[in-house]
């Protein structure tokens, strides 16, 4: 795919076809790549404007703000919102600290059963959601067979800790991989103790890897539907809801909440970028 | 402190991973095994479930009822992971080789869906591709697409919004094994005559573009094949044009492991995806997850929906076990770091 038509100006009808082929092929491709990847995300930011007669909200039907002045109109959206929200936190916050701190040890310290921990952070990587879901299923009921485990909060907790954790260790250790140790021992030569180190040195070259970890640990988390539909019980979130309510015909307000939930993404992604940028280039 | 740390080396590393380790241990390890268990089991939620070997029987009874949704879950699966990386491919190239000053946007443009609930993009391919919607209304408008035609519904949708699902999980292993591609050896395959793959290109370029517009006149039952024809000319005439021989050679090779990771990415949670077939399928286009999500949450069959899941994680950790294997994890997981 690299160029290769560039050879002889001018040439023969084949060439020129060639090099107009060679210059916009890729454009174009990419292009429509792109407009593939993003036109959903632009029907879902559209259809928050939509005002549609009937319960579902699957044809244009007119302009409104009607909706984006009352997000929380239909009942059960706002507790839903608010739950999911409350697990992504809590569950970022978590799975963070815990995946930083085993990335640290795996590439600080050399011992056994390394291979080991090293398998069990990939694979829930590698595993279906389901089979996770399912399997925490089966074990909240056998825990409490009877009256069985209450499926609730917690249990969506401890599973999103769960599936974060893997991907919290693989970010983190992507940065330490290339951390400039003799940093490190310049700070311990200069009579500062470890734990001084580890937090004015250490702990400050990490930083950009934990926040795109706890970025990525929260995105994963607040869209998660698979597993909470198989620990939630009676609990509701953000997505279960979306779920429950495309049968019957998804609220306006569906839309104009994911919409925000994207430009708010967007937005601390582009900030974390330029603000990793600066710190670069001062 | 200190000094006390350094008499016992061990316990930093130890305390250090040991809460994570316990998480993992305890909320998916021991999860697995239970799972296990609970596939011997037999009774029901109301009376209580009992553990006997003998319920090995679960085994056979649910998958020799289930082998046609097993079967068509992997070709599904399978196909969706094909095109994936038919679209993918190209992208990851562009970006890697041809992005310049927009491959960090173009970066974020790839994995920007995502921060749209998959729930609601899932829904957006449902109002794109409904029967009187943007992409079908038109072509029934002028006589391209039969009045009575669908896409939803059919095994053409399911595959379809599991293509877009995955893509940025194929696009990006990509990216980075096309990334660590050395121009040096691009160069000395020029210098070594590696010219355009002329014939080559348009024979497989003819092919892929045969069958692909043959699938799409299928699916969108228009007359195959014509369609097969005009893509074959084009597939040919991109091909000869676009790809040369120190890429067959010398790139594709080594980006392989990108393509070996995407792949595992795409097809392992495709295998077990059900939200595509739910959403966008109909009755006869349910998968193995369908099955498993039914039994588990609303027949309450726990004992031969675990069965069924764990012939599937089977299934799964074998690939997986023999890609590790073979391949090792650095890739999956420089792939996950990116994302």
């Amino acid at each position: 795919m690299t160029a290769v038509a560039a050879v002889r100006p001018g040439g023969t009808i084949v060439n020129r076809i060639g090099r107009v082929i060679d210059r916009w092929s890729m454009i174009v491709y990419t292009l429509l790549a792109v407009i593939y990847l993003l036109l959903p995300v632009a029907v879902v930011i559209l259809f928050s404007f939509n005002s549609p007669t009937g319960k579902t909200n699957y044809i244009w039907k007119g302009f409104t703000l009607q909706y984006w002045l009352n997000p929380f109109g239909p009942d059960g959206l706002a507790s839903a919102v608010i739950l999911s929200l409350t697990i992504a936190v809590l569950s970022t916050a978590i799975a963070t600290a815990l995946g930083t701190l085993m990335a640290i040890s795996l590439e600080r310290y050399h011992y056994r059963g390394k291979s080991f921990t090293n398998a069990l952070i990939f694979i829930p990587m590698a595993t279906p959601e389901i089979i996770m879901g399912a399997s925490l299923l089966t074990m909240f009921v056998s825990i409490g067979q009877p009256p069985f485990f209450p499926l609730n909060f917690v249990t969506i907790l401890i599973a999103h800790i769960m599936f974060n954790i893997s991907y919290v260790v693989v970010t983190v250790r992507a940065r330490l991989a290339g951390f400039p140790r003799h940093l490190e021992e310049a700070s311990m030569d200069l009579f500062a103790n470890e734990w001084q180190t580890f937090w004015r040195v250490t702990f400050p070259l990490i930083l950009p890897g934990i926040i795109a970890a706890a970025l990525l640990a929260f995105s994963l988390s607040i869209d998660d539907f698979v597993i909470t539909n198989f620990t939630s019980g009676m609990a509701v979130t953000f997505p279960m809801y979306i779920y429950g309510a495309a049968r019957i015909g998804i609220p306006v307000q569906v839309n104009v909440i994911g919409t925000c939930i994207f430009v708010i993404a967007v937005g601390s992604v582009a900030i974390t970028t330029v603000a990793g940028r600066r710190r670069q280039t001062r | 402190m200190g000094s006390f740390l350094k008499r016992h080396h061990w316990i930093a590393p130890l305390a250090l991973l040991a809460p994570g380790l316990i998480w993992l241990l305890a909320f998916y390890l021991y999860p697995s095994f239970q799972m296990f268990m609970a596939s011997f089991w037999s009774g029901s939620l109301a009376t209580g479930f009992t553990f006997s070997l003998a319920n090995w029987v679960n085994y056979p009874n649910s998958v020799s009822t289930y082998a046609p949704v097993y079967l068509r879950s992997v070709l599904y699966a399978g196909a969706a992971t094909v095109t994936t990386f038919l679209i993918a491919y190209p992208l990851a190239y562009t970006i890697a080789f041809k992005g310049g000053r927009y491959k960090n946007l173009l970066l974020f443009l790839v994995v920007a869906p995502f921060f749209t609930s998959f729930l609601l993009r899932t829904v957006a391919w449902k109002i794109i591709l409904s029967d009187s919607g943007p992409v079908l209304g038109p072509l029934k408008g002028i006589g391209l697409v039969p009045q009575e035609f669908h896409v939803l519904a059919s095994p053409m949708a399911v595959i379809a919004g599991i293509t877009y699902g995955f893509l940025p999980f194929m696009t990006l292993p990509v990216y980075v094994a096309l990334e660590k591609v050395d121009h040096r050896l691009v160069e000395a395959a020029k210098d070594l005559y590696a010219g355009p793959w002329r014939p080559g290109g348009a024979i497989v370029g003819g092919t892929v573009g045969f069958v692909l517009m043959a699938a799409l006149g299928f699916a969108f039952g228009a007359d195959p094949l014509v369609l097969a024809v005009v893509g074959a000319v084009i597939g040919a005439v991109l091909f000869h044009f676009r790809v040369s021989e120190s890429f067959v050679r010398v790139t594709f090779p080594l980006s392989m492991s990108g393509v070996f990771a995407g792949g595992l990415l795409t097809f392992i949670p495709a295998i077990g995806d059900y939200v595509n077939a739910e959403l966008l399928g109909g009755p006869n286009t349910s998968m193995i997850g369908n099955v498993i999500q039914a039994k588990f949450l609303t027949e309450n069959d726990y004992p031969s929906a675990s069965a069924l899941s764990f012939v599937m994680m089977f299934g799964v950790l074998i690939v997986v076990m023999v890609y590790a294997r073979i391949l090792g994890t650095e890739e999956l997981s420089a792939a996950a770091a990116r994302a």
